[in-house]
């Protein structure tokens, strides 16, 4: 019952969080310039496109009108159309989804599979010089920026050793679509020549995502299970005679995974702000490179809706994960 | 042994803290150290994409600049975004998160909405979409970053004042009739800041990766600054040919947020092994 109240409650304060990050992102995109129609047109529009645009979007009205509107506009899915494509933002932003998601599920998977044994046998073999080379690692792994091991790995692998493509999500036509992730829809046709192709381009991205969210994991992996392993009931199991390698698998995992996860959201936080570039640097179709195009463009509603898109994304995705939290670890209740 | 004794016998944070002075002293003595400081601000393409040699120690880039001189001079733009963005940061976010976390009212609550919806966005598209409105020069990060920063710190101060509300020398001031004011300067305010030292270090590390995103990105001071993430977004085109021109740049951010990262590590073994929840426990 008090976990259906703690759900309850979270979900309450979710509409006052949406509506203020709206009113943020209203706040950067219509009252910071001081002129939001000509930001919006670009630099270079002439002044009767600059008039016609503040027409349009009624950048003329008073401003509590305008967040009104905003929120309207909001409400029912229309972001505005992007100056570039001309296509209603809202859907370059669904069409791109799949793209990141995909990218960012496999990252986290490796992430996952990789860190988790790793830093529970640095915290066993702590000292040793796997142990150290491991804490080594994970400090150089963080300090990277993320374009930049990008461009190493795409640099090593793709270019000097020619072993994964250079660019792209695929050559040619990716498999008709059934959910939009190519692996996936390849799978599910028995398409496997394609599902081959589709994996090693997502070889290197994945991989570049992985790698500090990696790195996270297995600090904190390893924290927990050293915090674990020094706690009273574990020395009080191997003290009863029960075999340590049951100790070690049955609770410590338990409780490292529990780390895991309430490292997720800040994990989830790190892998959207590596696909920015990490999809720019790879050529990658997704939200990210859609970012960085729509920057390079000025595309002014691209960006602010990228921005608020995103923004509801984590505020669910953290929503979900608070959930999981607390139904996995009744300590936190 | 006091802290600071136990510090210096922490080799990984003494190289961290030389790594930060190294820093430092290039910045300041970049124009001696530099080979050639004339080129931060003019062009010599016929110079254009050599190879590191004895003349250009880490080769040139595309306008023929010597990319170690150049290197030098972007220590100081990294130096001036990172203490500038992290202490505005942390002098706005600080305040909030005391005053929001010793009062129980509204506007306690208020405060704290506010944080959360700056924290409901990863800091890079907030900062993004900033530093897009206001056009690319470096005050503009500065303030991106200032801005997505602070209510990190608010929630975060606002959590550990809450949790010293209900300490036994809180209460103790409190009823010898201190003011709310002097009991948060006096009586709070000591009692985290060992927290607040550990996690600006680190934070330092974090606030340089993020300015280089957004060098990268093209949202960063224009050219011919040396911004070191500018430098790593110029090479692309240069690639595999000139790997001397994205190799610099990258080493040179990794080697200073490792020297932040490692030092803030050290720092909280020494101040307070009770942080240690999240990090390093060896």
């Amino acid at each position: 019952m008090r976990l259906i109240a703690m759900i309850a409650r979270r979900c309450l304060w979710m509409p006052p969080t949406l509506l203020g990050l709206v009113l943020l992102v209203f706040a950067i995109s219509h009252v910071i310039p001081s002129d939001p129609a000509r930001v919006m047109a670009g630099e270079n529009a002439p002044p009767e496109q600059v008039a016609a645009l503040r027409e349009k979007y009624g950048l003329d009205r008073p401003l509590p009108v305008q967040f009104v509107r905003y929120v309207a506009d909001v409400a029912r899915g229309n972001m505005g159309i992007s100056l570039f494509t001309q296509r209603p933002v809202a859907d370059d932003l669904l069409a791109r989804l799949p793209a990141t998601l995909e990218l960012a599920l496999y990252a986290i998977v490796i992430a996952v599979l990789a860190g988790v044994p790793l830093g529970v046998i640095a915290a066993l073999r702590r000292n040793s010089l796997l142990d150290h080379v491991v804490r080594v690692v994970t400090v150089a792994g963080l300090a990277m920026a993320a374009f930049w091991l990008a461009i190493l790995l795409q640099l090593l692998f793709s270019m000097w050793l020619g072993l994964t493509p250079v660019q792209g999500r695929i050559d040619g036509w990716g498999p008709d679509p059934i959910t939009g992730f190519y692996t996936l829809d390849a799978a599910l046709r028995g398409d496997w020549a394609t599902l081959g192709q589709a994996l090693r381009y997502l070889a290197l991205p994945t991989l570049t995502l992985a790698l500090p969210a990696m790195a996270t994991i297995v600090r904190f992996t390893r924290a927990g299970v050293l915090n674990v392993m020094s706690s009273n009931f574990v020395f009080y199991q191997a003290a009863m005679g029960i075999p340590r390698r049951r100790v070690v698998w049955k609770y410590i995992l338990r409780s490292a995974l529990i780390g895991t996860l309430t490292q997720i959201g800040l994990i989830f936080g790190n892998l959207i702000a590596g696909a920015v570039v990490v999809e720019t640097v790879f050529d990658w179709p997704g939200l990210g490179s859609f970012a960085v195009s729509s920057i390079l463009q000025s595309d002014y509603n691209a960006i602010m809706s990228f921005t608020l898109f995103i923004g509801v994304v984590f505020i669910l995705v953290n929503l979900m994960v608070d959930v999981a939290q607390a139904v996995l670890d009744p300590r936190g209740r | 042994m006091s802290a600071l004794r136990r510090l210096m016998r922490d080799r990984s944070a003494m190289l961290g803290l030389a790594i930060i002075v190294a820093l430092v002293a290039v910045a300041v003595f970049a124009t001696p150290l530099a080979t050639f400081p004339q080129d931060v601000t003019t062009y010599h393409p016929p110079n254009r994409l050599l190879p590191p040699g004895p003349k250009f120690w880490f080769g040139t880039d595309r306008m023929g600049g010597d990319i170690y001189s150049r290197l030098l001079f972007g220590a100081r733009i990294t130096i001036l975004i990172a203490v500038v963005a992290t202490s505005v940061a942390v002098l706005i976010g600080v305040p909030v998160g005391l005053v929001a976390g010793y009062y129980t009212n509204r506007v306690s609550d208020l405060l704290m909405r506010v944080s959360d919806v700056f924290l409901a966005v990863p800091q890079i598209v907030l900062a993004i979409a900033i530093a897009q409105t206001l056009g690319p020069a470096i005050q503009n990060v500065i303030l991106a970053l200032s801005v997505t920063y602070w209510p990190f710190w608010a929630r975060l101060v606002y959590a550990e004042t809450r949790s010293l509300r209900n300490e036994v020398f809180i209460e103790a001031a409190v009823a010898l009739g201190a003011s709310p004011l002097r009991v948060m300067a006096l009586h709070v305010l000591p009692s985290i800041a060992s927290s607040v030292i550990v996690r600006t270090t680190i934070g330092m590390g974090g606030t340089i990766l993020v300015a280089a995103a957004l060098g990268f990105l093209g949202l960063g001071p224009p050219p011919p600054t040396p911004e070191w993430g500018r430098m790593i977004a110029e090479s692309r085109a240069f690639l595999p040919q000139a790997w001397w021109y994205a190799a610099a740049p990258g080493i040179a951010i990794l080697l200073v947020v490792m020297g932040f990262n490692l030092l803030g590590d050290g720092l909280r073994d020494v101040l307070d092994p009770r942080l240690r929840r999240g990090g390093d426990a060896g």
